[in-house]
């Protein structure tokens, strides 16, 4: 019966320890429970409410004065009065200088004992002297009133209205109204008290429990389980790394092969390889990045006498770009403008046998622009080619449609752009679905045969693209200043949503 | 790449048809420009490199008005026979040697059209003409020039009102104090300069800086004399054609001039083979050689048909991006549309791979992470300051710097990836610690040895920001890589700027040097703006890598 009704109320150990103790005061404050049952205030309450929310006690609230001494209230209880401290110096020392008085609050203590015609005052030159009244000698022998009622607030006994208004305005107390909370047993909760057993209550499974089935004999503190708790933080990839990997794993899918390179390269393989005129504002200052070294080395000799005669006075095709080519200008030592430096390398290390190959890259790119919302004088372009007897122009928009497919853009579209190493040129736009707008994300084309007969030896279709991938990454990561993709706020880096394919 | 604002109307005017703005921002990017707005009166459109020949309304129109189908094939240029004649003195040889000149006459000049023709002056100057280097031209009131004139180099000495000019000016002072002579003084630095004289010894032009004032085009103005002079005889001549086309679209006639004993201009087209097979293979489509030349005929090109699929085409003189067939390939593909192609997957089979150091790399990112290391990644670019002040350290001689940063706050590659975890910390004093942070990537640093003198190499570097951070926690960090990756790393006692003293270990793989763990020196965790204590570590992973694939 009992342990039925137990089960019904299903009582913690705090509130069976309270309602048991509770039993026996039949009444008590909160305030003065903390104490007597071993536990916290917070958690007084907190089993009160539970009980009273049961209807197993009471709770009536009531607002009270509730007073206490000040720093200054508790002073007067150790030494008195500052007056009565002030008399009872000069009572020691009689002629004393007022100035040479050493005594805390004398200004005020001295203004008081004036006041009350306690004191009187005798010039002595610049300084007085103070002189204790027969009243003054009569408040010295005994405790005042105000001392008396200090010392009845400190024995929680009675002490009259008016004086302590006056406590109030001389700050030796604060009195302010409280709510106090009193508990008392309801019937139901006497019969529960009497009934309800008590379990010790724990707050961790610990290898000692499990020992025995001790677990069996304890219940396991409730905890409040939707409570705020301290955060814990991921080790996590960076969210430009996580997206950067389905890129990776696209093209690894649709048969490709990564391609290897270095972010520095000569003009020769940046420029000179892909046909781009010495000559070619691109190659400027205020687009490509020199470095501080020696020039560089050249590759291969035939390659270099072959990529010279294309630029000069083209062949049997081409009529080249007829002017005079430096070997010393393409030695220069650039930061990489574009991926293609790594397809130029590869098809210059690939035979006709290898045919058909296609190949990936996807690293940085610099560019010499100031850094602002907008641009990023280092970012990512994603590479591709395709060497294939049988390549063509619609498969070109094959491969993107596909890629773009993968990265939840449907519609793909072209138009015709200008490269110098690719004829045709296109550039590539995606649409965006909630934006209801093209998007330009990079260019793409057929690698001109200027560039791939010197290189590979044989005229063969290269398809080829560069596409930007910051401008998709902002837009997954709905990041507005493309500069945020690579701040490394840590607290970002923690709660990036992850790349979700 | 230059964006033109074009005269709408005059386009318009040009094409012989109102055309909806509408159609207008359809058709236009599909020619192969970049369409930036069409307004009432303006079509704003940036012109791609490969087309000098579309800077002008008359050039625009005439590529428009063929791309809609309203005209086709070649357009005839006559040019009128004269006995106007230049002459070219030997001495501008080594200065400026290319000289061309021609007379357009019967023009109508208003003052709209004297603006548009210097914007085109302009535009083929800074981009074709690689600003006045290969080429420059001159435009002058033919009326005021007298036949025969003369190309020929003076000293700096030599006097003549330049245009803009109120008084005689020498040409040093041409070249000190007017805007234009100050601007392309770095073009003619050599004791002579060039100089068009006419037969009565007044000044014409001193290109590629400024003309005379006394051949100022006017709205009165009714025949042009176009002088062009260069360093690159290609540029000069395809400049003339651009120029003279343009005029003549304009409505003026052509007159040729014999400069030295040849004529100018001469507008007759290239000729170039083609096999409309080629084309078809290349794009994929199957088009019969009768639409194929339909297409070319669009796109302003002459064709006759030689035998089978092979066609004989005449390109316009004015035409400078056509260098092979897949130049004419590429524009049946534009008159074909672009948007008309279907996409084709290819049935070619190949294996895909990744490189084993992108394996590596992700391999060992992964335990990281695993460690409960945040990923970075920050720039390959940054600044001496970062990499080396801040860390304690001398600026090592092998940092790779460029020499023309716009940023100069990123004026060099990173040497070490530590630095950089420093600043993200340094950036990050807000956020809550512990903050334990690794980036793995490329450091750059100067190597005779290599192709491009300059080494790339693979490193990681590791830090961990917080009160409890020591050494003995990241030299744990340091041995579950090791054991992860079965290589025997070492540690020995080492002593470096950016680490206290005592607390420094260098990592040691087969007798070799390959990274360095310990706590942050107070003076760094100072320089960077940090309360907290730093453990950190930086290790060479090409070394490693060597190791493990070995």
């Amino acid at each position: 019966m009992a342990e039925s009704e137990k089960k019904t109320y299903n009582l913690q150990y705090h509130e069976i320890i309270l309602l048991k103790k509770l039993s026996e005061m039949k009444t008590s404050t909160v305030i003065a429970l903390d104490k007597i049952l071993g536990i916290d205030q917070a958690a007084v309450v907190r089993a009160a409410m539970t009980l009273a929310h049961l209807g197993l006690l009471k709770i009536d609230e009531s607002d009270k004065m509730v007073v206490a001494l000040t720093r200054d209230g508790k002073i007067v209880i150790d030494k008195g009065l500052p007056e009565k401290q002030l008399i009872s110096y000069v009572i020691k020392d009689k002629n004393v200088l007022y100035s040479k008085i050493d005594i805390k609050d004398k200004n005020i203590a001295l203004g008081w004992a004036k006041k009350e015609g306690l004191v009187e005052l005798e010039k002595a030159g610049d300084d007085m002297v103070v002189k204790v009244t027969g009243k003054g000698q009569d408040f010295y022998k005994v405790k005042s009133d105000i001392e008396l009622a200090l010392l009845n607030i400190v024995n929680n006994k009675p002490v009259d209205k008016n004086m302590i208004e006056i406590l109030k305005k001389r700050r030796l107390i604060t009195a302010e109204f409280r709510t106090v909370r009193t508990l008392s047993m309801t019937p139901n909760g006497e019969k529960i008290a009497k009934s309800v057993k008590l379990v010790k209550e724990v707050s961790k499974v610990t290898p000692e429990l499990l020992k025995d089935e001790k677990w069996k004999d304890v219940q396991f503190r409730k905890y409040n389980v939707v409570a705020p708790v301290s955060s814990v933080y991921p080790g996590k990839k960076h969210f430009v790394s996580q997206s950067l990997e389905y890129v990776r794993r696209i093209w690894l899918e649709m048969g490709f092969k990564e391609m290897e390179g270095n972010l520095i390269a000569t003009s020769f393989w940046n420029f000179d390889a892909l046909f781009v005129p010495q000559n070619h504002p691109a190659r400027e200052m205020q687009d490509t990045f020199y470095v501080d070294v020696k020039d560089g080395k050249l590759p291969d000799k035939k390659i270099v006498a072959d990529v010279k005669k294309v630029h000069e006075t083209g062949d049997k095709e081409s009529c080249g770009w007829e002017y005079d080519w430096k070997e010393s200008d393409a030695k220069t030592v650039v930061l990489r403008t574009h991926t293609t430096v790594l397809s130029a390398q590869t098809i210059a290390n690939i035979k006709e046998s290898d045919l058909p190959v296609k190949y990936f890259a996807i690293g940085k790119c610099f560019r010499n622009e100031s850094l602002d919302w907008k641009h990023l004088f280092e970012f990512y372009q994603m590479e591709g080619i395709v060497v294939d007897k049988n390549a063509n122009f619609k498969q070109l928009l094959g491969y993107l449609k596909q890629f773009y497919k993968k990265m939840g853009y449907t519609a793909v579209r072209i138009r015709p752009a200008y490269f110098p190493y690719t004829e045709m040129s296109c550039e590539v736009e995606v649409f965006h679905p909630l934006k209801k707008e093209w998007v330009e994300l990079g260019g793409a084309g057929i690698f001109r045969p200027e560039v791939v007969k010197p290189l590979l030896g044989i005229d063969v279709p290269v398809l080829a693209w560069g596409q930007g991938l910051e401008r998709i990454l902002s837009e997954y990561y709905k990041i507005t200043d493309i500069r945020d993709l690579y701040k490394n706020d840590v607290s970002k880096l923690r709660s990036t949503k992850l790349w979700m394919w | 790449m230059p964006t033109v604002n074009l005269n709408k109307k005059k386009v318009l005017e040009y094409i012989g048809k109102n055309i909806s703005d509408e159609v207008l921002s359809e058709k236009i990017p599909m020619i192969g420009t970049d369409l930036e707005e069409i307004t009432a009166d303006e079509i704003a459109v940036e012109i791609f490199p490969n087309r000098p020949d579309m800077l002008s309304e008359e050039g625009f129109a005439r590529a428009l008005k063929g791309f809609l189908g309203l005209e086709k094939g070649l357009r005839k240029y006559d040019v009128n026979k004269s006995d106007y004649t230049a002459t070219i003195d030997s001495s501008v040889s080594n200065i400026r040697e290319f000289a061309v000149a021609t007379v357009i006459k019967g023009l109508d000049i208003d003052s709209d059209f004297i603006i548009r023709l210097m914007q085109v002056q302009e535009k083929l100057h800074t981009t074709h003409s690689r600003n006045r280097k290969s080429a420059a031209i001159g435009v002058h009131d033919f009326d005021t020039v007298s036949f025969p004139i003369r190309y020929t180099t003076k000293g700096k000495d030599f006097k003549f009102i330049p245009l803009e000019g109120k008084s005689e000016m020498t040409i040093e002072e041409i070249l000190t104090v007017h805007p234009k002579g100050k601007a392309y003084a770095h073009l003619v630095d050599k004791d002579l300069y060039p100089v068009w004289i006419d037969a009565k010894d007044k000044v014409v032009s001193f290109p590629p800086i400024i003309n005379g004032v006394h051949t100022t085009v006017t709205e009165n103005t009714k025949n042009i004399l176009l002088d062009i002079t260069g360093t690159d005889d290609k540029v000069v001549l395809q400049a003339l054609n651009i120029m003279v086309s343009m005029l003549s679209d304009a409505g003026g006639k052509i007159y040729e001039v014999d400069v030295s004993g040849k004529k100018y201009p001469c507008m007759v087209p290239k000729l170039m083979g083609l096999d409309i097979n080629y084309a078809n293979r290349l794009l994929g489509i199957e088009l019969d050689v009768e639409s194929a030349i339909d297409y070319l005929l669009m796109m302003g090109f002459g064709v006759k048909k030689v035998s089978g699929s092979a066609v004989e085409v005449s390109v316009p003189s004015f035409r400078t991006d056509i260098l092979h067939p897949i130049d004419l390939v590429e524009d049946i593909a534009i008159a074909y549309g672009y948007e008309n192609f279907e996409s084709e997957m290819s049935d070619a089979t190949t294996v895909g791979a990744e490189l084993s150091k992108a394996v590596f790399l992700r391999k060992v990112s992964e335990l990281l992470v695993g460690l409960s290391y945040l990923e970075c990644k920050s720039f390959h670019m940054t600044n001496a300051k970062t990499l080396f002040e801040r860390m304690n350290h001398e600026v090592s001689k092998d940092l790779v710097r460029t020499t023309n940063a716009v940023n100069i706050e990123y004026d060099a590659l990173r040497y070490r990836l530590l630095s950089g975890l420093m600043k993200i910390l340094s950036e990050n004093t807000h956020n809550e610690y512990p903050q334990n942070l690794f980036e793995a990537g490329t450091v750059i640093s100067k190597d005779d040895s290599s192709e491009t003198n300059v080494l790339e190499s693979t490193n990681i570097a590791m830090v961990s920001a917080g009160l409890t951070s020591d050494f003995s926690s990241m030299k744990a960090v340091i041995e579950t890589f090791a054991l992860n990756l079965e290589v025997a790393i070492g540690f020995e006692e080492y002593e470096d700027p950016s680490f206290i003293s005592g607390r420094c270990a260098k990592l040691v793989l087969s007798g070799l040097q390959i990274g360095i763990v310990g706590e942050i020196h107070p003076k760094v965790l100072v320089n960077w703006g940090l309360d907290v204590p730093v453990a950190a570590a930086e290790i060479e992973l090409s070394k490693v890598m060597d190791a493990v694939f070995k």
